[in-house]
């Protein structure tokens, strides 16, 4: 049974049968959230009252003003995501994208609300739902795109692939579930070290959270009083296992125990900027870590091979999707607010359609990393400080960096 | 009869340490301890430049678990030389992140047994992402801790890691003998940009070794992947790395005694890479080898280099099948009556020499 009303809150330990929403911190209806505009520039944001929840602290205000381009531009950046996302996977369903791709259609309101509260100075670390994220970073499409389907051109020169993406301030994609959290913590360490004002945004899912090297980042980060926002994208299932069933304690904002935590509504762009901002500003105050839980949803399943539906139901996700999207709400408040008309909201649309399409395009076109064996082996340590041969499938094949050609022919 | 090398090369009687006194007075010492050279060459290192820094239990204020860190936190201050809580695994991704940021810390792990605990932050975190990111972030970092038996430790505190590490791809991996090697190594390793993985020998610590002044200077550095002939010899080749070099010396010195065979003794320093000319020079010139490690035997260090020579042309100058001597396949004993069946001593590398020279019980 749907609890309506953003009042009501579902018992997070409860067990629930699988076709119920599992848990909701606001079954949203769009004009929950409020908007005035000030002046020609600036709106009036009023979130509701359930967007956040406090654990040892208290959470950032419900209203804030923000300059109605920073709205158009969110909007623009979710836009694009998405699309490029569905880019995605309608080419790994043409063979174009290999192994593993991991999408994030639902949770755009994160990537993009970070990156909008953040500075270029500030880290963001994930783990390999990170297409957004490496683009939000500053890499162009063409270039995720060309790094998905494995060319040159790609973020990482086709070496990488889905789960390693890597830019300025952004230190991927990582593969193995939870490692980022004790690698962003070192992050955080060099900012700590240097004396800058800096900090790290530490991504990792509700899988990641029960990860013992998750509870050691905790600990050495408080202790330490590192700049660290830890920041669990709670999208209720690690792969096909609910929340329910892996963890005893769902309140992921909770887990930092002796560090304070914010629950967000992830599925809001207004709260999650405004959480992120806040998020920011308490460590850059220097008042140690922090744990942020933004509560979202994944409309796609945990990778391309899955589809999503042996675990939850096309009821939830449909639910969902059409309460709760955050793409559409920012594009309701945007045409109630006056800050754009459906015709310009329309427009935006085509245009992100139009850039994804043609980067997309360029990407497919280009070419693949020459099948040559000085790129097979280009970046397996530091040019200049390589080992003298790196050894090829049998000894004939073997290279030599000296000679920059085979070794033993 | 004992050389005055053979003196101070000999492993000292537990308990004895030969402690240098390096005053300004005295002028430099004419002897080291390994456990100084690499506490001199951190030392330095975090002199030299600031990004570098020292991470792992016990570094700080209890002078270093073997105390290869003493004085350090006194010299450098809690920033630099930092104490952490007992999660291998979280503080070596904290490492790896830091390097990430440009910063080169040392991560200094109790044993390396202990570190199989954080090997995923080593493998997939440090050793691949400079390939993964396409050659966007390199990882300047120093994995080091005592690796191999001690005494008496038993089997979770024995292993020796040397053949795991040496095979992984974007990793490199060295193992100091003398004060020379630990000195030069180490330093090139913290200046490498790539991560480097320094297998030190808590028995080797207190053993002292000769240097000069060359040696001593704070620039002193040696390339990661040269070997050194330890001892000339021309009728076989001793492959080997770290402590196991005491006994592969006495050994030299026994069948000298014995049967006039003059051995060849190759420090290999550096396990990845492997100086490869340098072993398949010596395997030309002697015709007959064999290798001496700690670890076990299957898939480790002498099977690598068995492999290698077979591969090359050096195989066609050997006139008998190389042996190898390692650890015995057990998890390591505690009794001291067994432990002293799990690892090499200088007996079985006679017995080893004997095998491939046809000499002795093979004769």
């Amino acid at each position: 049974m749907l609890r309506l009303g953003s009042n009501l809150r579902v018992a997070c330990t409860r067990a629930l049968p699988r076709n119920q929403i599992l848990r909701t911190l606001a079954t949203e209806v769009h004009a929950n959230t409020k908007g005035e505009p000030i002046d020609k520039e600036t709106v009036r944001v009023e979130l509701p009252a359930d967007s956040f929840e406090g654990y040892m602290l208290d959470p950032p205000e419900l209203t804030y003003d923000t300059e109605k381009s920073r709205l158009v531009k969110m909007y623009k950046d979710m836009v694009t995501i998405r699309r490029m996302e569905m880019s995605a996977d309608g080419l790994y369903k043409a063979k174009k994208i290999r192994g593993f791709c991991h999408m994030s259609t639902g949770q755009e309101a994160i990537a993009v609300g970070i990156e909008n509260a953040i500075t270029k100075q500030d880290d963001i670390i994930t783990s390999y739902r990170c297409h957004g994220f490496t683009y939000m970073r500053g890499a162009s499409v063409k270039e995720v795109m060309g790094e998905l389907m494995g060319k040159r051109c790609g973020v990482s020169y086709g070496k990488g692939g889905s789960m390693h993406m890597y830019g300025k301030g952004f230190y991927g994609g990582n593969g193995i579930v939870g490692a980022q959290v004790p690698l962003g913590t070192g992050l955080a360490f060099a900012h700590h070290y240097r004396g800058d004002k800096n900090c790290c945004f530490t991504l990792y899912g509700d899988g990641a959270a029960n990860q013992g090297q998750v509870a050691e980042s905790f600990n050495m980060a408080k202790l330490w009083n590192l700049p660290v926002v830890y920041a669990c994208e709670n999208n209720k299932y690690g792969m096909g296992t609910s929340i329910q069933r892996s963890s005893a304690l769902t309140d992921y904002y909770k887990r930092g125990q002796y560090i304070p935590g914010l629950k967000v509504n992830g599925m809001n762009i207004l709260a999650t900027y405004q959480a992120a901002k806040f998020a920011k500003d308490w460590v850059a105050q220097g008042k140690g870590p922090l744990v942020i839980e933004f509560e979202t949803y994944r409309y796609a399943g945990h990778s391309m091979s899955d589809p999503g539906t042996s675990y939850r139901t096309r009821e939830e996700v449909k639910s969902v999707r059409s309460k709760r999207d955050p793409v559409a709400h920012l594009k309701q408040h945007m045409i109630d607010w006056g800050i754009a008309t459906e015709k310009e909201v329309k427009q935006f649309d085509k245009d992100a359609r139009a850039y994804v399409d043609s980067q997309v395009k360029e990407a497919d076109a280009a070419p693949a990393p020459e099948a040559k064996m000085d790129i097979l082996f280009e970046d397996v340590y530091v040019p200049g400080s390589e080992i003298p041969v790196l050894r090829g499938r049998i000894r004939e094949d073997s290279w030599s960096f000296a000679k920059k050609g085979f070794a033993y022919r | 009869m004992f050389s005055i090398k053979r003196a101070l090369t000999k492993a000292p009687a537990v308990g004895q340490s030969f402690r240098a006194l390096a005053t300004a007075a005295a002028g430099a010492p004419k002897t080291m301890t390994v456990r100084d050279g690499i506490n001199k060459a951190m030392e330095e290192e975090l002199e030299r430049d600031p990004d570098v820094f020292l991470m792992g239990e016990e570094v700080a204020q209890y002078n270093g678990a073997y105390k290869i860190s003493r004085g350090l936190l006194d010299k450098f201050g809690p920033k630099r030389v930092v104490d952490t809580p007992i999660t291998e695994m979280g503080f070596t991704g904290l490492c790896v992140g830091a390097a990430f940021s440009g910063l080169k810390p040392i991560c200094e792990f109790m044993t390396m047994n202990f570190a199989m605990q954080a090997i995923d932050q080593i493998i997939n975190s440090a050793a691949k992402t400079y390939y993964m990111s396409g050659g966007k972030l390199p990882v300047n970092i120093v994995f080091r801790g005592p690796n191999g038996a001690a005494a008496g430790v038993a089997a979770q505190h024995s292993q020796d890691y040397s053949a795991w590490y040496g095979a992984i791809p974007g990793l490199k991996v060295i193992s100091p003998y003398s004060v020379s090697d630990a000195r030069g190594l180490l330093k090139s390793a913290i200046r490498d940009p790539n991560p480097v993985v320094c297998l030190e020998n808590e028995l080797l610590y207190g053993q002292s070794f000769p240097v000069d002044e060359k040696i001593l200077s704070p620039d002193y550095t040696i390339p990661i992947g040269e070997a050194e002939i330890l001892r000339e010899g021309k009728d076989v080749s001793i492959f080997s790395y770290t402590r196991n070099l005491n006994f592969c010396l006495e050994a030299a010195d026994i069948v000298r005694d014995k049967y006039g065979v003059e051995a060849e003794v190759i420090n290999l320093r550096s396990i990845k890479p492997l100086d490869l000319p340098a072993i398949f020079k010596s395997v030309i010139k002697t015709h007959h080898a064999i290798t001496v490690e700690s670890g076990f035997a299957s898939f480790g260090v002498g099977s690598e280099i068995v492999a290698q020579v077979m591969e090359s042309s050096a195989f066609d100058y050997l006139d008998s099948p190389m042996e190898r001597i390692t650890g015995c396949e057990t998890p390591t004993p505690y009794a001291k009556s067994l432990e002293d069946f799990a690892f090499p001593d200088t007996p079985t590398v006679v017995r080893g020499i004997e095998k491939v020279l046809s000499l002795g019980a093979w004769a």
